[in-house]
């Protein structure tokens, strides 16, 4: 039972990593950057919402309504400032300035906040630790369970923008063929930088929901990054779908680490990752070929 | 080589008077530092040490960043697994000093199979893939009894040599390792590999269809980088005594890399040596200032990445026409050099891997 357990945490878990992958995933799959500073972003976000709920009393989920905006705004920003001159300088440029941000904004924050270890918990009533008690002693977490909800909302939303909206036919255009699209009347610098300020929606929301499940500091933004990659590289980069797969397998994998060894947890994902990864590789290009004569053969 | 035999007009040559001299002045600062404990104080002996050991993971970083196109945040976690790796020797009973060098080739044998597979990976999925296998690295380091954890142990094995010939032997082992690090990627470049990894930087498909080997050439170049910065990680550990790994697989140590790389001109050789003399200042400077200091590397590097992204060295290159270390070759035709801005560098072409 206790390894069920472990199991449906670890989902509930997956799907706080996805809402932490999509803006990664997005990005990456609209304009192909990996944007180092996705994590210190969201914890620039983690604080926007603690200053408000700790000065003036605003309650996370309404100090959202001021935060979204702002961040999307910073999105845009950052896109005109920073992404588009790298992304032009080449494929490298951008893993460069980006991490230059990162650092940037992790010690700017140390600056003004501190070493100390921040929390929203305190700020959300009882939501923190509301649970259900299924049968089999099983808990499900409320806050958890919202969080898994927002996260298959946001991915859903995502997936819907880019499918059924003018906005997402452009973005789709935009990335196949930049030039061509340019051609056509879309145009690609305006459309990276709505995807940009999307990205930095989805990298609020899951700032607020790490500030309220746990605790953040000014350099935990690394370790967010390095979990939103994870689940990105395990779904398969690019793929929005994917990213709540590879979310679910990273939680799986951490939660039963935990179980297993004191230091499990990470140990377990970076390992799982790897794991992917050389899989990836290898069985795939072994199950291709496999495909490859079976389809040959049926033929 | 000559492009067009005919005329005789067009000639190619590598060695201009001033990049002789150059050589000339390199190997004479290079004796006279060897000599440096006969004549320079104990403070400048220590500090020269973590110049030279800045300057080692400044040529890594390029050779795999510059040269190979492969931009990693990782390399911490060879630093990281030389330190541990040289504590692990020395406490089997190997003298410290061969157990430097040692725990340097083994942590570079271990680099072998993770190519296998961070090499498939591409740009930015690399970049942070390697921070994956230092923070891998860490925790696993972190399992050994014999680290306690974050708390960290020393190179106990150190105090067997009084406190004064501990800094000259760290400080020759250091010199040592940069000089022979330095001429290895210097002559490396020069030749086939050289002219394999440009092209690979700059377009590696292109690369793969005129025949270079893509992916050997990049496993060569990481597994040196691997080599070069476990056995800076080694070389610290000997000048710092302690060892607490949060220290040392942090990935500041990147942070570290890529502004001395990205500040003194990515992609050249004389770049990073000069990029690393800067960071030793700076931070003599300003490293006391804390996290002001950590917050100007970090906006210098972006501007540099945004606004200069050849770094001063490769701007000084590109305005001069400065050749001081050659690497590639320089194109004349007739009988006075082309106007300075126009110069064309071929990038070795000429050397490319025929099969």
């Amino acid at each position: 039972m206790i390894w069920v357990n472990q199991i449906i945490q670890g989902i509930l878990l997956g799907g706080y990593y996805a809402l932490l992958a999509c803006g990664l995933s997005f990005m990456f799959g609209v304009m192909g950057i990996i944007n180092i500073a996705h994590g210190s972003l969201a914890v620039v976000a983690a604080y926007m919402l603690f200053v408000l709920a700790d000065q003036f009393q605003v309650n996370p989920f309404i100090g959202l309504i001021a935060v979204v905006p702002i961040m999307a705004l910073v999105g845009w920003v950052l896109h005109r400032l920073v992404l588009e001159r790298s992304a032009r300088a080449g494929e490298l440029v951008p893993i460069l300035s980006t991490f230059g941000l990162a650092i940037v904004l992790d010690n700017s924050m140390f600056t003004h906040f501190g070493a100390d270890t921040r929390s929203l918990a305190p700020y959300i009533g009882t939501l923190d630790y509301d649970s259900w008690t299924l049968p089999g002693n099983l808990i499900i977490g409320k806050l958890p369970l919202i969080t898994f909800a927002v996260a298959v909302l946001l991915l859903g939303g995502l997936h819907l923008l880019l499918r059924r909206t003018a906005l997402g036919r452009r973005i789709r255009a935009a990335t196949v063929d930049p030039d061509t699209a340019q051609l056509v009347g879309v145009n690609a610098r305006a459309v990276y930088a709505a995807a940009t300020a999307i990205a930095m929606v989805t990298v609020a929301i899951a700032g607020a929901f790490q500030a309220m499940r746990a605790t953040f500091d000014p350099y935990i933004g690394g370790q967010l990054l390095i979990f939103a990659f994870e689940a990105v590289v395990i779904g398969g980069a690019g793929s929005l779908w994917g990213t709540l797969f590879g979310g679910i397998v990273l939680g799986v994998a951490q939660s039963i680490g935990a179980q297993i060894h004191p230091q499990g947890f990470l140990i377990a994902g970076h390992a799982v990752f790897l794991v992917i990864l050389v899989a990836r590789l290898y069985v795939t290009r072994d199950m291709r070929h496999f495909f490859r004569l079976f389809r040959r053969r049926a033929v | 080589m000559s492009l067009r035999p005919d005329t005789g007009a067009i000639t190619v040559k590598r060695w201009t008077g001033a990049s002789i001299a150059t050589i000339g002045l390199v190997l004479a600062a290079q004796v006279v530092l060897a000599f440096g404990p006969l004549f320079l104080s104990a403070n400048l002996i220590d500090r020269l040490t973590t110049l030279f050991i800045y300057g080692i993971l400044a040529l890594m970083w390029n050779a795999l960043a510059g040269y190979a196109g492969l931009v990693s945040i990782g390399q911490q976690a060879f630093f990281g697994l030389g330190a541990y790796a040289a504590i692990r020797l020395a406490n089997a009973g190997i003298s410290v000093y061969p157990a430097l060098l040692l725990g340097a080739v083994l942590v570079a044998v271990v680099s072998l199979p993770i190519s296998a597979f961070m090499l498939r990976l591409r740009a930015g999925e690399f970049a942070i893939g390697m921070w994956v296998v230092a923070e891998l690295a860490h925790l696993l380091v972190n399992l050994d009894t014999l680290i306690n954890g974050e708390t960290g142990t020393s190179l106990i094995e150190l105090q067997r040599y009084a406190a004064h010939d501990r800094r000259l032997y760290t400080y020759w082992a250091a010199l040592a390792t940069m000089v022979a690090l330095g001429w290895l990627v210097y002559l490396m470049l020069r030749g086939r590999l050289g002219s394999a990894a440009q092209a690979i930087r700059d377009n590696e498909e292109a690369a793969d269809s005129i025949g270079v080997r893509v992916l050997a050439s990049k496993r060569l170049i990481f597994v040196l980088s691997a080599f070069g910065c476990a056995a800076a990680g080694a070389l610290w550990v000997a000048a710092q005594i302690t060892f607490q790994p949060k220290a040392y697989f942090s990935v500041q140590w990147s942070a570290y890399m890529i502004f001395m790389v990205l500040v003194g001109g990515i992609g050249t050789y004389e770049g990073p040596i000069l990029g690393a003399i800067l960071f030793f200042t700076v931070e003599a400077l300003f490293g006391a200032t804390g996290v002001a200091y950590l917050i100007g590397l970090g906006a210098t590097a972006m501007l540099f990445a945004l606004l200069l992204p050849r770094g001063i060295w490769g701007e000084v290159e590109r305005r001069l026409g400065w050749r001081l270390l050659p690497i590639g070759y320089q194109l004349k035709i007739g009988a006075e050099d082309l106007p300075r801005h126009d110069s064309v560098m071929v990038t070795t072409q000429a050397d490319a891997p025929a099969r």
